[in-house]
């Protein structure tokens, strides 16, 4: 299987469903651990993302991450901004003159978990996106195509388990051990990308 | 030589204007950018935001970033990275007292690697 430019818009559409549908619950996950705006600041971002992709047409699905990247990073205003522009602008440039096959797509996203980890000067186990999109990456290389239920099950089961480790990066390391117990905001949002993707992969409107 | 710029990045636009009031009275002719807040005046920062303060305080010197927060940090270093100058630092500083020490550094006609080490000096006592 292979992604096409308008598979990477119905991503996004899809992505941008779930995070205003769950914005409230986003919101009150980080009251909790951080500054409290993650879910305005995703919400805002993701909407601007998709009045973007619908604005325009694109031949390639580089030039539809960059803009998904480029709007992100001037949009969100938190630290999610920086974090999934990067991602995205990653993958982008990992696919620039590329089909998006299995197997560019996955170095693709190798790509966007190394700038996830030079931006956030960041590593998995300290609650963070990352602990989503490690998992999810390493789960992947044991298989040859997608496949949507190994991608939502992992970036859930690796969503669920930020719950248990204290925060040592971003706003929530000022809280220490009171960290433990909360869900990681980032992590559930990086699971609503990649639940996003695994439906789109499922040939879902 | 100009005095390099500085461009203070705040998660708030009055932190940022507070700030440069302070410096004010100290270093006149140092041009002193704000990037404080988001585009829609919520509390953030904004790597738009950042580019604008950037090209305005940019001189032959060259230009300091000082940040408060760490998500302030990561849009200094994509805003850095998708600049087109290459004498761009972002000092690892206090705001308030790095840009008071940078801007007094930078009025004295010191060099960007210079202003920038004192920023990052400024709470060390010696």
């Amino acid at each position: 299987m292979e992604l096409t430019a308008h598979d990477i818009i119905t991503w996004m559409k899809k992505t941008n469903e779930k995070i205003q549908s769950n914005k409230e619950h986003l919101t009150s996950l980080d009251q909790a651990v951080g500054d409290g705006d993650h879910g305005i600041n995703m919400a805002r971002g993701f909407k601007e993302v998709v009045v973007k992709l619908e604005d325009t047409s694109y031949e390639s699905v580089s030039d539809a991450l960059k803009d998904t990247a480029m709007t992100l990073m001037s949009k969100v205003g938190g630290a999610a901004g920086p974090l999934y522009g990067t991602a995205f602008l990653k993958l982008s440039t990992s696919l620039k003159g590329k089909s998006a096959d299995y197997t560019h797509f996955l170095n693709g996203l190798e790509e966007s978990l190394a700038g996830l980890k030079q931006r956030g000067k960041s590593q998995e186990g300290e609650k963070t996106l990352i602990d989503v999109w490690s998992p999810v990456i390493e789960k992947m290389k044991e298989s040859d195509d997608f496949d949507a239920s190994l991608l939502k099950h992992t970036a859930g089961d690796s969503m669920e388990k930020t719950k248990d480790i204290k925060a040592t990066k971003g706003r929530a390391s000022y809280l220490g051990d009171r960290s433990i117990g909360h869900l990681d905001p980032g992590s559930v949002s990086s699971f609503y990308v990649f639940e996003a993707l695994a439906e789109t992969i499922e040939g879902g409107r | 030589m100009e005095p390099a710029g500085i461009v203070l990045i705040s998660h708030s636009a009055k932190v940022a204007e507070g700030i440069k009031e302070i410096i004010h009275q100290v270093a006149k002719d140092v041009p002193i950018e704000l990037a404080g807040g988001t585009n829609d005046g919520r509390i953030g920062t904004d790597v738009e935001k950042i580019q604008t303060a950037i090209e305005r305080a940019h001189t032959d010197s060259g230009v300091l970033l000082i940040y408060d927060l760490g998500s302030a940090m990561m849009n200094a270093e994509v805003a850095v990275e998708m600049s087109e100058f290459d004498d761009i630092e972002i000092a690892n500083a206090p705001l308030l007292e790095g840009a008071y020490v940078a801007a007094v550094e930078s009025g004295m006609g010191k060099s960007l690697a210079q202003v920038k080490l004192a920023a990052e000096r400024a709470l060390q006592e010696d």
